[in-house]
């Protein structure tokens, strides 16, 4: 594989994984606060 | 007997000798040491890191040094635990364990600025190759892009171990990564201003609303370890060590191993990595152009992360109607938590009344899971390219 080839995958699946991952991730987050309200006694956001 | 007399003095001059018509290039580093030591004592920069990084540079830049030869101390400190990545897990597991990722799961959709701010990796990846660097080695200068200095160290050491680049270049690439991190606040303002208008800058952000269960934070770590193992397996080590150190915090059971992790263990492993990481700057084989080139390169690493922060956030902020202050993407990029500080610096310099905080907050541990999550699915690709 040529490096034009080789830093163009990278570059595409590279940053498009991460992105694709993160908003997964952001997904799953969500779902965490949906799954585990919060409850009386649980720490206040820091401010 | 004079003549044995001699030749003992003369053993004794031999390191003079030695510096006099072979030593140019350990001079040179044992000045760049004595920079180190001025930017860490004098300047603040990092010293945690700079300043074991600079004596071990030193150590192994004096004449006739033996300390990184076969048994000499700094050797021993490198196989015992660079060449083997140990050092820079450990201190990720410490890493986890400072991080507190509640503004994160308060303000989840932030995270996705955590992408944004790798785009510099990829992009230098593509410059490094186009300069004629070999495929690893352009991914090693490419990791300085995650703003993380475990990171780099972790990435290249890899290939320097199958000899696909040389060692002395994880030196260069640490403290190109260590410097450039504390050149945050210096590098990210001119380009926050030059990129965004007044208006933008001036946008103020209501707190976040939400609250977070101690379930979420406990199950946050876990969840986030099983995606990555599953997405990107090879990266699994970084980010189950973060995750480690976070996850012993938030369960609140192990407070002694937490304090460990954010205490003994993270000192003792900064201390031997720093050492062992000058001992690797040697001047003969340190000073070459391909160094110099990944100085360069790691300043437009960091750059282009912090554009394409900013360049997510003006994207959001059309999107929104203006809601969202463009500054914030800055902060998703590792450099926890003063990217984040720095953008609230930079939001209340144009509005006294704006507090960005907890938004900067959420976005720069997303730049930490982001750029773990890069450097993962990097090393990933490589394996699924046959590469490694």
């Amino acid at each position: 594989m040529n490096n034009a080839v080789f830093g163009l995958t990278m570059l595409v699946v590279g940053m498009g994984g991460t992105l694709a991952t993160l908003f997964l991730i952001t997904l799953v987050i969500y779902a965490l606060a949906a799954f585990f309200p919060v409850r009386p006694g649980d720490p206040e956001e820091k401010k | 007997m004079s003549g044995a007399i001699l030749s003992g003095l003369g053993a004794l001059f031999e390191g003079v000798r030695f510096l006099l018509t072979h030593g140019g290039p350990n001079a040179i580093m044992i000045a760049v040491a004595c920079a180190m030591f001025w930017l860490a004592i004098a300047k603040g920069v990092e010293p945690l890191l700079l300043l074991p990084i600079a004596f071990g540079c030193l150590l192994v830049n004096l004449p006739l040094s033996e300390v990184m030869a076969e048994g000499g101390v700094l050797k021993t400190l490198y196989d015992f635990g660079i060449g083997n990545e140990l050092f820079p897990l450990l201190i990720f597991v410490g890493i986890g364990s400072m991080t507190d990722f509640t503004p994160l799961l308060a303000n989840p959709r932030l995270l996705l600025f955590g992408a944004a701010g790798q785009l510099g990796i990829f992009i230098t990846l593509l410059l490094a190759l186009a300069l004629g660097f070999s495929k690893e080695a352009a991914v090693s200068v490419a990791a300085i892009g995650a703003c993380d200095g475990p990171t780099v160290i972790y990435v290249s050491n890899m290939f320097a171990g199958m000899d696909k680049i040389p060692t002395a270049m994880v030196g260069a690439l640490a403290v190109a990564a260590y410097s450039y991190m504390a050149l945050v606040p210096v590098i990210q303002p001119p380009i926050m201003r030059l990129l965004t208008t007044r208006k933008e800058r001036e946008v103020k952000m209501p707190s976040p609303k939400g609250k977070v269960s101690k379930a979420a934070l406990i199950a946050f770590p876990l969840v986030v370890t099983v995606i990555t193992g599953i997405v990107a397996p090879q990266g699994l080590p970084l980010m189950g060590m973060i995750m480690l150190g976070n996850f012993m915090k938030v369960s609140g059971v192990v407070p002694r191993l937490a304090n460990a992790a954010e205490n003994e263990i993270a000192n003792i492993s900064t201390l031997f990595l720093g050492l062992a990481i000058g001992g690797t700057m040697a001047g003969p084989q340190f000073l070459t152009r391909e160094t110099l080139m990944v100085f360069g390169l790691g300043l437009v690493a960091i750059t282009i992360d912090t554009v394409g922060g900013i360049l997510l956030g003006k994207a959001w902020y059309l999107l929104s109607g203006g809601k969202v202050n463009p500054l914030v993407g800055a902060a998703g990029i590792s450099a926890y938590p003063m990217a984040a500080r720095l953008v609230q610096n930079e939001g209340q310099r144009w509005n006294k009344h704006n507090y960005l905080l907890m938004h900067a907050m959420a976005a720069n541990t997303g730049g930490q899971i982001g750029s773990v999550m890069a450097a993962a699915i990097m090393l990933s690709l490589l394996k699924g390219l046959g590469i490694i």
